[in-house]
């Protein structure tokens, strides 16, 4: 048996016996991550839906292409300048956030951002217009319109979670800068693999990975059960 | 009795193509209304005018006495209803299609309405059908549906029976002339079809050209046209 097959079983001896410090690994990473994705969310998806529904944005021209860099944006940047602000000498290192998870959560919210922002913009858009003109019709206020069309788009609005989601617990370089990989405080599935990886225990880094994708895998399988249920297929 | 609308120097265009263009018009209180005219005439950018959709780009609309300037009181905008060309359905049940009206209005979508309604037009066995797979006419009876749980005092109707067959067109008819002869509801109804106007409209107005040409009470207007373009329009469509 070579190395990656004694890796396995020995990884799946590993998740077998959960210690304390992978669960606690196993809990910072689904912290840190449903706190970015949610505050991603809570923000991203009323300007997206903002910036699709409205016609005539001024300024429509530069908006737009620097959300689609945004959804593109490289996270180690993201984490060079997170770490830049929230270091001592930078403007927000009074919050005493770098090397701790709220930091991790700040660079991983800025990550996501523009993926929500995008892709729910992009969502919105392709709802028929003759859509909002006929809620409109039926007596709407401009906040109902926006509602009903946000409705309409769930599928799209469906991807951009799902999209975010994968973008936050699968990111590394960012997390790695931000929250410094300290055991205990802001180890990581995706930093604690790289670490493992790189001091040879391969059985220890692949159950991490192991458990990674199936977080990945069992959310994903929830958003789409959710989808099935709401009569979209 | 006021009227329901009154229209001012009314012009609508888009660029420099005007495709309104009507110097009076009176919509009477609890009248119905037959809009005839051949396609592009400008019948359906009327009616966005007169659900406050879009704001003439020149003269004033009066609605119920009261002068519309800019955008619609909410009121004013959930006393009229449009019933499309092209109507769209949510992508939810039937039912949820239906319920939408009253739910917008902040009224109670359990009083039954919703079933009632779904009955009335022989949609009860689709309420748990997903909307977007009805066929045209049925899409049709729901956005009729859908309007009428709110109860408008007026009610725009787009070619409401364009997809519908003999039956169903019977039935749409029947409920129209029941609304308005129940509730009193004002309802303009666009059509191609000429013998639709002659059964359902107390007066027929012809649309040519964003312009309206002659607009009489309906045995008038086809027993005794007074314009040579509404004898012929009127000819045109008995030929067939
Ligand atoms: N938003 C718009 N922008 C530019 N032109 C428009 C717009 N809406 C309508 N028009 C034009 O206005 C004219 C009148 O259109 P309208 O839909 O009111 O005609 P109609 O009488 O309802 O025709 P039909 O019987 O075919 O439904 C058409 O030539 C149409 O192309
Ligand atoms: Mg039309």
């Amino acid at each position: 048996m070579g190395t990656l097959g004694r890796a396995f079983t020995d990884a799946l001896g590993l998740l077998w016996n959960m210690d304390a410090a992978l669960i606690e690994t196993v809990l910072l990473t689904l912290q840190v991550t449903l706190v970015a994705l949610v505050i991603a969310l809570a923000v991203g998806i009323p300007i997206g839906a903002a910036i699709g529904l409205t016609r005539h944005l001024p300024g429509r021209w530069l908006i737009v292409p620097l959300i689609y860099t945004g959804m593109g944006l490289p996270p180690v940047t993201v984490g060079l300048f997170t770490y830049l602000v929230l270091s001592n000498q930078g403007p927000l290192g009074g919050l005493g956030w770098l090397f701790t998870p709220s930091g991790m959560i700040v660079a991983q919210t800025i990550i996501a951002f523009p993926l929500v922002v995008g892709l729910t913009m992009a969502a919105v858009q392709g709802v028929d217009p003759n859509l909002p003109v006929q809620m409109l019709s039926l007596g709407a206020t401009r906040r109902q319109v926006a509602t009903v069309t946000l409705l309409e788009a769930r599928v799209g609005v469906t991807a951009a979670v799902v999209a975010a989601y994968g973008a936050i617990i699968s990111e590394v370089g960012a997390v790695m800068l931000v929250g410094g990989n300290i055991e205990g405080e802001t180890r990581v599935l995706t930093t604690a693999i790289v670490l493992e990886t790189r001091k040879g225990n391969f059985a220890l880094a692949l159950s991490l990975g192991i458990i990674l994708l199936s977080l990945a895998f069992l959310t994903n399988f929830a958003f789409h059960r959710l989808q099935v249920h709401q009569g979209v297929r | 009795m006021t009227a329901t609308y009154e229209l001012a120097d009314v012009r609508h265009c888009y660029g420099d193509r005007c495709v309104v263009d009507i110097p009076t018009l009176e919509v009477r209180s609890g009248e119905i209304l037959g809009l005839v005219g051949p396609s592009g005439a400008g019948k359906s950018t009327l009616l966005r005018l007169l659900n406050f959709l879009e704001t003439p780009t020149h003269g004033l609309i009066t609605y119920a006495g009261v002068e519309i300037g800019g955008d619609a009181s909410l009121a004013t905008r959930r006393d009229v209803t449009t019933v499309f060309q092209r109507p769209m359905l949510l992508r939810r049940s039937v039912a949820a299609n239906v319920r939408i009206g009253r739910k917008l209005h902040g009224l109670d979508t359990k009083d039954g309405s919703t079933e009632r309604w779904l009955e009335k037009l022989g949609l009860t066995d689709l309420a748990d059908a997903p909307a977007r797979t009805l066929s045209a006419g049925e899409a049709q009876r729901v956005a009729l549906a859908r309007a009428l749980v709110v109860e408008p005092s007026v009610l725009l109707l787009d070619e409401p029976t364009g997809n519908l067959d003999p039956y169903n067109v019977g039935l749409l008819e029947e409920i129209v002339r029941s609304e308005n002869a129940e509730r009193g509801t004002t309802i303009i109804v666009i059509t191609h079809d000429v013998f639709q106007a002659r059964r359902l409209a107390d007066r027929t107005g012809l649309m040519v050209s964003g312009r309206m040409v002659e607009l009489a009470a309906t045995e008038a207007f086809f027993s005794a046209p007074q314009q040579p373009q509404t004898a012929a329009f009127v000819r045109g469509d008995l030929l067939i």
